[in-house]
């Protein structure tokens, strides 16, 4: 009997692991955008000394893990799982973090919905009993997912306005069975959302039918309503996504005009910085609640936040073969008390 | 979202693109382009008065041209020019030459033999393969057309 | 006079290539075949020539003009030496431009870096 399983997709957790220490790095694009003060590393220039821009992403998810044990005044042996995932290929960027810090590790593919992925299982594995302390964390590096997905970096194409600019960062986060908060109370698992879009320069539109299922069925099974948070955040729809996304929730009968936002809509500046609908990837939602989210509950302007970062399944050969892009989004409940 | 059809999803988004900047767009094409287009008549004008006979003209402006482009792809400003002229910097053959160099700078790390010299190809590959092939098509058609008639 | 006759001509060209990249989900290696192909077929019913009669370098230089000495050369060596002249032809006509893509570009892969964008 699942006691802790309340409607259909969410478990409320009844011993809410502690969220106790957060760490963001992020690239210089990332770091002249409008959360700047927010992040703890800035890096001036995005290969960091590596050779290649796959190295680089790797090194900087292994220093975000590890600035945030040290920020718990932990060290990796005291942590008993990690759960990390990137973009790309194999998920290579994560394995290779780990390899370097000998914690036991659960390595996911979420695509961008990682993030909320990791925390979910990482909070399922404390509530449940079988850990005490867990990291988890996400990385994604503009120039090695740009290459893997799209075009070479020097190749001369237009961005679309509905394409994305994927971030360079990472974000780690120390889940803990003691601690005093913000806490992870609820988690919401999505179910993958496919409304055939193929357009691989669109996939904030291809993401939001998942948004929208995981957020309304979260307020089926708890019981809230949108006034119940202080914040509602997606994890990388962009500014096309997030307008769809509120346009279509309205239909569903929610109205979230006054606390919701996007991830990909927070981390730059479109107009002054270029980036078209927004921003995306693995990195985009981690650094936004290791960095902004997880300071203002801290300085308690937030006190309830409902995350759900959203992901795109799809890869470069299934977008080569027509195939339309599945979207999944998992949504976590972080409450700075517990009930 | 039970109420809506993937292909209303669809449409209802199609509605919700931002359309590109047309007028702006297409008047860079032409400028970049065009420009480009220059430059390649004034390599041209300087090669004839060299005495080059025509043949070699047209094949020396190529060979310069797809350096130029080449030369600007490796230090970095030919994305940039592609960013603004669009197709502009596309269509001429200093494209061809982007689209050739990009993937291999990209993929060197990769090594120079399953990295450079086979990436080089990746964009560039199906212009040589339906080119060099449908000029084959286009001679066999000619001969059997002018051997008929 | 030939100078802005090239800019027209091959600005025009672009504009084209333009529209089409802008009102379908197109790339722009999507665009250099669609005008390779055009190329070489315009070329075969001689209806490219006068385009570069007028334009010149502005129809050369698109890769319209390099599809049009494909076809050109493989007609011309379908005549002087047949079927075999038919499979040299194309190539031997545009082997300049294609040995030095592949020798300046391997060059060039070798000396620089790709660099992230801004």
């Amino acid at each position: 009997m699942a006691l802790k399983r309340i409607g259909t997709q969410t478990v409320k957790l009844s011993n809410p692991p502690s969220m106790v220490s957060t760490a963001s790095i992020v690239g210089p694009k990332e770091g002249d955008g409008p959360l700047k003060d927010y992040y703890d590393v800035i890096l001036e220039d995005d290969l960091w000394g590596e050779e290649s821009f796959e190295k680089a992403e790797a090194k900087i998810q292994e220093e975000a893990i590890k600035l945030a044990i040290q920020n718990a005044d932990l060290s990796p042996n005291q942590i008993e799982y990690l759960f990390s995932g990137d973009l790309l290929n194999q998920i290579t960027s994560s394995g290779y973090a780990a390899r370097q810090l000998e914690i036991p590790y659960f390595g996911l593919y979420g695509a961008c919905s990682t993030m909320t992925e990791s925390l979910s299982l990482g909070a399922m594995i404390i509530d449940g009993g079988f850990a005490d302390k867990v990291v988890c964390a996400t990385s994604s590096h503009f120039s090695s997912a740009e290459r893997q997905f799209r075009f070479p970096l020097e190749y001369g194409a237009q961005r679309p306005f509905s394409s994305q600019w994927t971030v360079t960062g990472a974000g780690a986060v120390v889940l803990s069975s003691t601690g005093n908060g913000p806490y992870i109370t609820y988690v919401t698992t999505g179910r993958i959302q496919d409304y055939g879009i193929t357009d691989a320069n669109n996939m904030g539109a291809a993401m939001v039918p998942a948004a929208i299922d995981t957020i309304t069925r979260h307020f089926k099974d708890t019981g809230y309503n949108p006034e119940d948070y202080d914040l509602i955040i997606t994890g990388d729809l962009a500014s096309i996504g997030k307008n769809v996304l509120l346009d279509l929730m309205r239909k569903e009968g929610y109205d979230l005009s006054n606390n919701y936002t996007d991830c990909g809509v927070e981390i730059f500046d479109n107009v002054r910085q270029d980036t078209h609908a927004g921003a995306s990837g693995c990195g985009c939602a981690a650094v936004v609640l290791s960095a902004y989210i997880y300071e203002e509950m801290l300085k308690g302007n937030l006190n309830r936040v409902l995350l759900v970062a959203t992901g795109a399944l799809h890869s470069p050969i299934s977008v080569l073969q027509n195939e339309s892009i599945p979207g999944i989004a998992h949504g976590i409940t972080i409450d700075n008390m517990i009930f | 979202m039970e109420k809506m059809s993937n292909k209303e999803y669809q449409k209802y988004i199609e509605e919700r693109i931002p359309k590109p900047t047309y007028a702006k767009n297409m008047i860079f094409a032409f400028i970049v382009g065009g420009s480009i287009c220059v430059f390649g008549q004034i390599i041209g004008n300087i090669l004839s008065r060299y005495g080059l006979d025509k043949e070699k003209v047209a094949s020396g402006t190529s060979i310069l041209l797809v350096l130029t482009g080449a030369f600007l792809t490796g230090i970095g400003v030919y994305d940039k020019i592609g960013k603004v002229g669009g197709a502009g910097a596309a269509i001429p053959i200093t494209g061809f030459a982007n689209s050739l160099v990009s993937p291999a700078m990209e993929f060197k790390r990769e090594g120079f033999i399953f990295g450079v010299a086979s990436k080089m190809f990746n964009i560039a590959g199906p212009v040589l393969v339906y080119g060099v092939g449908s000029s084959v098509v286009v001679g066999i058609l000619y001969i059997v057309l002018a051997g008929g008639g | 006079m030939e100078y802005l006759k090239a800019f027209i001509v091959g600005g025009l060209l672009c504009v084209i290539g333009q529209i089409i990249l802008d009102t379908t989900k197109l790339t722009p290696a999507h665009i250099l075949l669609i005008f390779l192909i055009s190329g070489v077929v315009l070329g075969a019913i001689g209806w490219y020539e006068p385009l570069i009669k007028f334009g010149e370098a502005g129809a050369t230089v698109p890769i319209s003009g390099f599809g049009y000495t494909l076809s050109k050369g493989a007609i011309d060596g379908a005549k002087s030496n047949g079927v075999i002249g038919a499979f040299m032809g194309g190539l031997k006509s545009t082997a300049g431009g294609i040995a030095a893509a592949i020798l300046f570009g391997y060059i060039m892969a070798i000396v620089s870096e790709p660099k992230t964008k801004s």
